[in-house]
C-alpha cells in the first residue's frame, strides 16, 4: 500500500505533466529578495515606525539612553495605576537595567498571574509599525501574550524600513529559525462582536514601545 | 438546524426573512468594504504588489511538489514531525493518533480547513473536550453552529444574541451577571478562555502560509488566541492544506502586505507568527511537540485543471464581503464551511456539482468579487464555467434547458431569428407600453415570479443599430 505522501505527491505531478520530482530547484525571484516591491516610506524610517504604531494604538516613549528605561517604565505604571511586579526577559538590553529595589521582579516564563512583560524586539519594521520578537531563553515567547500590559524596548538602530530587511538580518544573525517568531502590529484585539473593534482580546490590552534613540 | 447545500434556494429564501439575521448583516455591511477601499488607497504599489503575489502562487504551484518536499525536510530538521492526508478522514485520523488516548482538553485557534474536515466532531468523537478560542468561533460553539464568514464567523450573531448565549452558557462558571456592552463580553469570554488556555493538552491551529525556506507555519490573527493555543499545551498540531506552501520568507511578505488589507483593512494583522519546530533546549516555553498535518482533500486534481486559479486563494474574504448576494442571505444559507464566491467554486469541487448545484448560480454575475480578490482569481469566470458543466450534464432546469436550446436553434438562423425578434419585440412592446414592464407572462412565470420584465422599447437592438449606420 502507498503511503498519503506518495499518492499526494503522485498526483500533484500527474497533475502537473511531470513523472518525477525535479533534478534541480526551480528559478524563482525568491533567489533574489531585492527584487519584491516595497511600499515606498513618507517619512524617515524612525518617523514611520513611531507614526504606523500608533495607527495601530500602540504607544511609544521615546528616550535618549537605555538607562533611562527603568524611568520610563516607572512612568508608564504611573501613568495605568499599575503595580510594580513585572516579569522581564533576561535579554542583554534588559539584564544592564537597574529596577527599583522595591519593585517585584522576576524572570522567566510568564504565567497567568503576570499583569506587566517588559521584553526587548530583534527589529521594528517602519512600513507598518511592526516588531519582530525572537523566542529564546532571553525571551520567553509567553511574556508576548500572557500580561495585560506588554512594554518592549528597542534601539532606533535596530528599526529597519522593510520586513525584508528584518528578515536579511535574521537570516545573518542565527543559524536557524527561533522556534517563534512573534511580528507584533499593537495590541490585541476583536471586532467579532457586531463588527466593532474592542482591544485586549486574548492577548494584551496594551502595547508600549520605549524606543532608545542615542 | 441542519444545513445542506441542496436545499440552497429554500435557506436563502428563509434568510431573507430571518430580522435578527437581517440585521446583523446590515451592521457588518458597510465596515469591511470601507475598510479595505482605505488600506487599498493608501497603498499606491496595491497593483503591482497583486502582480507580485499572483506570480508567487503561480510559481509555487508549478513547483508545487518541490516546495512541499522542501518545507517537510525544513519542519524534520527542526525536530518537528509531519503527517500526510490525502482525504479529510486521513486528517482526522491523524490529529486523533497525535492526540491519543481520550478525553484530553484540546484548544482550537481558528482554522477553516480543521472546518472542512470536520475535526471537532471527529474529536469530540473520540472523547475529547474542543474548546475553540478565536471569539467569534467560540461563540458560535456556544451556539452549535457553523461559521458563517470564513473571517468573521460570528457575523449573523447580534450583540444581544452574545448577551443571551453568555448568560446561558456562562452561568456554571459562577458569572451570572447579564453583559451587555462589547467591551464586557469580550472581557467575559477573556476570562473563561484564560483558564482553558492555562489547562489544556493540546493546542491546534491552522496556517495562512506554510514556508519552504525555513519549515515554518505562520499564523495571521488579531486577538492573540492562535498564539496561546500554541505555546501553551505540551502539544501543537497544525492543520494545512497543500496549497498554503510559499518558497520563502519574502514571498510570505509579499501576501502579507495584501492579506491584512483585503480582510479588514488592517496594514498588518496583530500578531503575525511563525513557528519553526517545537521548544528548543533552552527555551523556557513553548511546546514539547510540533506536528503538521497536511492536508490534499481534492486540491492535487485541481492543479492544472479550469478551476487551477482557486488555489491562490488566500482566504481573506473580500469576495464574501463585495457579494450583494452573500451581504442579502449570509453564509449559512450556503449549507456548506466556505460561503459567499469562494465558497460556490470550492463548494461544487469538493463535494460534487451534484449536490451543489444551486451555488454556482447564486451569483448575479456583477464582477465585484474578481476585482477585490487580491489575488486575481477570475471567480466570475470559474462560476461561469460551472454554470455550464451543469448544463452539460443535465444537472440544470430542464425548462431553462429546453429553452437554451430553442433559442440556440433560432440564433443559428438569422434570418428567422431577426423575424420572430423583430414580431415579439413589437408586440411585447405595445402591450406593455403603457406600465412599461410586465408584472407576469405565460412560459416566462419562473422570472415575473420574483421580478418584473421590463418592455421592449420600440425596435430590436439589430434594428436601432443598423438605422445607426
Amino acid at each position: 500500500m502507498s503511503s498519503a505522501r506518495d499518492e499526494i505527491f503522485a498526483r500533484i505531478r500527474r497533475s502537473l505533466r511531470r513523472n518525477a520530482a525535479l533534478e534541480a530547484p526551480p528559478v524563482h525571484r525568491s533567489q533574489a529578495p531585492e527584487s519584491n516591491v516595497r511600499p515606498r516610506l513618507e517619512n524617515d524610517p524612525v518617523e514611520c515606525f513611531v507614526e504606523k504604531l500608533h495607527i495601530a494604538a500602540g504607544t511609544v516613549d521615546r528616550v535618549t539612553a537605555i538607562s533611562d528605561v527603568v524611568q520610563a517604565t516607572a512612568d508608564y505604571l504611573a501613568r495605568h495605576a499599575l503595580e510594580p511586579r513585572l516579569v522581564v526577559a533576561e535579554h542583554l538590553l534588559i539584564k544592564q537595567l537597574t529596577w527599583p529595589a522595591e519593585w517585584k521582579i522576576h524572570t522567566g516564563p510568564a504565567t497567568g498571574e503576570d499583569h506587566i512583560g517588559v521584553g526587548a524586539a530583534f527589529a521594528g519594521v517602519a512600513e507598518t509599525g511592526t516588531l519582530v520578537m525572537l523566542s529564546g531563553a532571553d525571551n520567553p515567547t509567553t511574556l508576548n501574550f500572557l500580561p495585560d500590559d506588554h512594554i518592549v524596548v528597542v534601539s532606533a538602530l535596530q528599526i529597519v524600513a522593510h520586513l525584508e530587511d528584518a528578515w536579511r538580518l535574521l537570516r545573518d544573525s542565527v543559524a536557524t529559525m527561533p522556534r517563534t517568531v512573534n511580528l507584533i502590529t499593537g495590541p490585541s484585539r476583536t471586532a467579532d462582536v457586531e463588527q466593532t473593534i474592542q482591544l485586549g482580546a486574548h492577548g494584551p490590552r496594551r502595547l508600549h514601545v520605549i524606543l532608545i534613540e542615542d | 438546524m441542519q444545513r445542506s447545500t441542496s436545499e440552497f434556494k429554500h435557506q436563502a429564501e428563509v434568510a431573507l426573512q430571518d430580522v435578527t439575521l437581517q440585521r446583523a448583516m446590515a451592521k457588518a455591511k458597510g465596515g469591511f468594504v470601507d475598510k479595505r477601499r482605505v488600506a487599498v488607497a493608501r497603498l499606491p504599489e496595491f497593483e503591482q504588489i497583486r502582480a507580485e503575489a499572483k506570480a508567487i502562487k503561480e510559481h509555487t504551484l508549478a513547483h508545487l511538489d518541490y516546495y512541499l518536499d522542501q518545507f517537510e525536510r525544513k519542519v524534520l530538521e527542526s525536530g518537528g514531525q509531519v503527517h500526510w492526508a490525502r482525504t479529510a478522514e486521513q486528517a482526522c485520523s491523524a490529529v486523533l493518533a497525535i492526540i491519543g488516548g481520550s478525553g484530553k482538553q484540546v484548544l482550537k485557534g481558528k482554522s477553516m480547513v480543521s472546518e472542512e474536515i470536520g475535526l471537532n466532531a471527529a474529536m469530540e468523537r473520540a472523547g475529547h473536550t474542543v474548546v475553540e478560542t478565536d471569539l467569534g468561533e467560540y461563540i458560535i460553539q456556544l451556539a452549535d453552529e457553523p461559521p458563517s464568514h470564513i473571517i468573521a464567523p460570528a457575523v449573523h450573531k447580534t450583540r444581544d444574541q452574545i448577551t443571551a448565549l453568555f448568560h446561558a452558557e456562562h452561568e456554571k462558571y459562577g458569572l451570572t451577571e447579564l453583559v451587555t456592552e462589547t467591551e464586557d463580553i469580550v472581557n467575559e469570554a477573556r476570562q473563561v478562555l484564560r483558564t482553558k488556555f492555562l489547562s489544556s493538552d493540546v493546542g491546534i491551529t491552522g496556517a495562512n502560509f506554510l514556508i519552504a525556506e525555513t519549515g515554518s507555519t505562520v499564523i495571521v490573527t488579531n486577538e492573540g488566541n492562535g498564539d496561546l493555543t500554541q505555546i501553551l499545551p505540551r502539544i501543537h498540531i497544525v492543520t494545512a492544506s497543500i496549497e498554503k506552501v510559499v518558497p520563502s520568507l519574502d514571498d510570505m511578505t509579499v501576501l502579507l502586505r495584501l492579506l491584512a488589507r483585503s480582510a479588514t483593512g488592517q496594514e498588518m494583522s496583530s500578531y503575525n507568527t511563525l513557528s519553526t519546530g517545537p521548544r528548543r533546549a533552552d527555551d523556557q516555553d513553548g511546546p514539547e511537540e510540533f506536528h503538521v498535518v497536511i492536508v490534499d482533500n481534492g486540491r492535487s486534481e485541481m492543479l492544472g485543471n479550469e478551476f487551477h486559479d482557486m488555489l491562490r486563494c488566500i482566504r481573506c474574504g473580500a469576495c464574501l464581503n463585495h457579494c450583494p448576494v452573500y451581504s442579502a442571505i449570509g453564509g449559512h444559507a450556503y449549507g456548506w464551511v466556505y460561503p459567499g464566491p469562494m465558497g460556490s467554486v470550492l463548494t461544487p469541487l469538493m463535494i460534487g456539482l451534484e449536490n451543489a448545484r444551486d451555488l454556482p448560480n447564486a451569483c448575479t454575475l456583477n464582477g465585484r468579487c474578481g476585482e477585490v480578490c487580491p489575488m486575481s482569481i477570475p471567480l466570475p469566470d470559474m462560476l461561469r464555467t460551472l454554470r455550464f458543466k451543469e448544463h452539460e450534464r443535465k444537472l440544470s432546469n430542464a425548462r431553462a434547458r429546453w429553452a437554451l436550446k430553442a433559442w440556440g436553434w433560432l440564433a443559428q438562423r438569422p434570418g428567422l431569428y431577426q423575424a420572430v425578434t423583430g414580431v415579439m419585440t413589437a408586440v411585447l412592446g405595445r402591450i406593455g407600453a403603457r406600465a412599461g414592464r410586465f408584472r407576469s407572462l405565460p412560459l416566462a412565470s419562473g422570472w415575473t415570479q420574483v421580478r418584473d420584465l421590463p418592455a421592449p422599447q420600440g425596435a430590436t437592438f439589430q434594428r436601432l443599430w443598423r438605422k445607426r449606420q
